[in-house]
């Protein structure tokens, strides 16, 4: 980027630069301002002459030490990642065999299944849960981890069929005529060759895929009913909002303790993340 | 060590017929090019060889085996694509010894033989080293490597010099033509390119719109083509093509045009007899046309004036207009002619090619 007057950096790339990553940041910011704040601060009036809205001056740890001792908050962080990680790993399965499929044989109808692959994942939860309910209900595993571990993938597979479908058809198909001339059968090619190269693509959709999991509110809400089975998402909103009372500090603490795991997670595979996005082979 | 035979393959796509009924025998220890215009059926014909598409109707062999059904592992033979084709996230070493470790060769025979094949191909510096960290003419030793280290009964090549510059390109194409030398082996080349196939090519198969057009050693298929479109694609500056009718006339034949009449040398007679009165195109290749000198007869010269004169250094093309006809001559460097000038040429007459101006088969 050639700039040749400091002001228009000022300008064009600087303020405009600030301003966003003030307005993404912010409610991150807000929320750990929140979770420390002792209690009467955090009720007082903002018009009330000591009042300070964006820091706080005793800083505290007694909604965390709320949090984890009076809930059953580590409880719901363990089953959301229970949830997460398998309900993840069966739609990346999944999702890598019908994109492998997808994206590289040639079969009758193999464009309309990918299209109605996609269209499943538009169709909105909040209109599904309803006949999955009814499913869950059949199945008799209401109120269990593995109502969500097998209703998540309704949404992850198509999500992740999709995504690898996309990063397949970037690896040159030259490289498996190879292998399979170098002795290896179709699907020999597939996980020696293939997959290997794919690897920034099936972490991002293994991210993707489990972002989409811990976050997820709705089937969460409906599917599990007792207190000890629930997720993060919908166990701080359904304990921590006792009727018309908001405990704003335990529910920071837990929506700070909950973004935890997702931090470690992207700031991990954030290279591999970006190239899985962009999706470039080299040879 | 093997031949290979094709017995009237067919590959069809749909509606569209790709390749028609190919007939072709490759003899053992052959090196046999397979050159055409893009999207004429070679790389077709090559891959169906490979195993990688399926054959429509037709038989394949190589060597003794029938192999239309045979998965590609099972034919026994390597390829070298046009874009490489190597494995990224393999080292060279891994990437030359894959295929030998999928058909389980004890390690000590690997390692021997990725050596071996590394010193031949002068890249032993590189074997540790990834794809992306090689330069184009090293990806291109390494995947000649990879194919050499399995000691195929055939080698399949893909326009494997197509991504090299142009002075690269020669290079490897000498050493190709030397390794080939060194290992024996039957080849099957696919190229566009008309000098690769003639520099290459033990014999060269020339393909069109999926038909073989001519199938011969390089000379044969410059000196004698069969067709219009061979004698067009071979040579480079092309053949000059010039629509002519044939008169009859004081006991010779005549090769008329309103620019020039030449007569018909004596070897042509019997061929061009049954055309008097009818249209031919006459083909000269540029080197056959020289500029006249005062022996030079008037029956087999005529008047052109100079358009463009393209220097070389080693020969001079001079792009001349007849008439109505643009013709380019190949020659002496010594020769000085002037831009626009009217100049008298005078053509080889044993050299000329009479092709049927509907069939476009040579007469």
């Amino acid at each position: 980027m050639v700039i040749e007057h400091k002001w228009k950096k000022w300008v064009y790339f600087i303020i405009p630069m600030a301003g966003f990553i003030i307005f993404t940041l912010f409610p991150f910011y807000w929320m750990a301002v929140t979770s420390f704040r002792p209690d009467g601060e955090l009720y007082r009036s903002w018009r009330a002459a000591n009042a300070t809205p964006f820091w706080t001056l005793s800083p505290t740890t007694e909604h965390f030490r709320d949090l984890l001792t009076n809930t059953a908050f580590l409880q719901w962080l363990m089953n959301t990642m229970f949830v997460a990680l398998v309900a993840t790993a069966i739609s990346l399965v999944c999702g890598l065999f019908a994109g492998y499929a997808l994206s590289r044989l040639k079969f009758r109808g193999s464009e309309f299944l990918g299209t109605a692959i996609f269209i499943t994942y538009l169709v909105p939860q909040t209109l599904l849960f309803i006949p999955l309910a009814d499913i869950i209900r059949n199945m008799q595993i209401g109120n269990t981890p593995w109502a969500l571990i097998l209703t998540y993938p309704t949404f992850l597979i198509p999500f992740c069929t999709w995504l690898l479908m996309g990063y397949f058809k970037t690896i040159p198909k030259e490289l498996e005529e190879c292998a399979r001339i170098d002795g290896a059968t179709r699907f020999g090619a597939m996980v020696r060759i293939v997959f290997p190269i794919a690897i920034p693509g099936i972490l991002s959709a293994g991210i993707f895929a489990f972002t989409l999991s811990w976050n997820e509110f709705i089937y969460a809400l409906v599917f599990l009913s007792s207190v000890e089975e629930k997720t993060v998402p919908v166990g701080v909103v359904s304990e921590l909002i006792r009727g018309d009372i908001f405990f704003w500090g335990q529910l920071m603490a837990g929506a700070l303790l909950g973004s935890v795991p997702m931090a470690i997670v992207y700031s991990f595979f954030v290279e591999y993340y970006v190239a899985g996005l962009t999706g470039s082979v080299k040879g | 060590m093997a031949e290979v035979v094709l017995k009237s393959v067919n590959k069809m796509y749909g509606n569209v017929q790709a390749v028609k009924d190919v007939d072709l025998h490759v003899r053992d220890k052959e090196f046999m090019v397979f050159v055409g215009p893009s999207g004429c059926g070679k790389t077709t014909t090559l891959r169906m060889i490979a195993g990688l598409e399926e054959i429509t109707s037709g038989d394949i062999y190589i060597g003794e085996r029938l192999v239309n059904e045979l998965p590609p592992m099972d034919r026994d033979i390597a390829m070298v694509f046009q874009n490489y084709a190597l494995y990224p996230h393999k080292s060279v070493y891994d990437n030359m010894a894959f295929g030998l470790r999928m058909r389980k060769f004890p390690k000590p025979e690997i390692e021997k033989r990725v050596k071996d094949a590394a010193d031949i191909l002068d890249i032993e510096m590189l074997l540790h080293r990834k794809p992306r960290q090689l330069s184009g003419g090293q990806r291109q030793r390494v995947a000649l490597g990879r194919a050499i280290v399995r000691h195929p009964q055939l080698f399949l090549f893909d326009e494997p010099l197509s991504n090299l510059d142009a002075k690269l390109r020669v290079q490897m194409r000498v050493e190709l033509k030397r390794l080939h030398e060194r290992l024996e082996t039957t080849a099957v080349y696919v190229t566009h390119d008309q000098v690769e196939a003639m520099t290459l090519g033990d014999r060269v198969v020339v393909m069109k719109d999926g038909l073989v057009q001519q199938v011969g050693e390089p000379l044969e298929l410059y000196n004698q083509p069969k067709n219009k479109f061979v004698a067009g694609f071979i040579g480079s500056p092309a053949m000059n093509f010039v629509e002519i009718s044939i008169a009859a006339e004081s006991g010779g034949l005549w090769a008329n045009n309103a620019a020039f009449q030449i007569k018909v040398p004596p070897a042509k007679l019997e061929a061009l007899r049954p055309k008097v009165g009818k249209q031919v195109t006459l083909g000269i290749r540029p080197e056959a046309l020289q500029i006249a000198n005062g022996s030079t007869p008037v029956e087999s010269s005529f008047q052109a004036s100079v358009e463009v004169i393209e220097p070389l250094g080693s020969e001079i093309l001079l792009n001349v207009r007849c008439g109505t006809n643009d013709m380019v001559a190949r020659v002496d460097p010594s020769i000085r002619v002037k831009l626009h000038e009217n100049i008298r040429l005078a053509l080889d007459p044993a050299r000329l090619q009479f092709f049927d101006s509907d069939c476009e088969l040579a007469l």
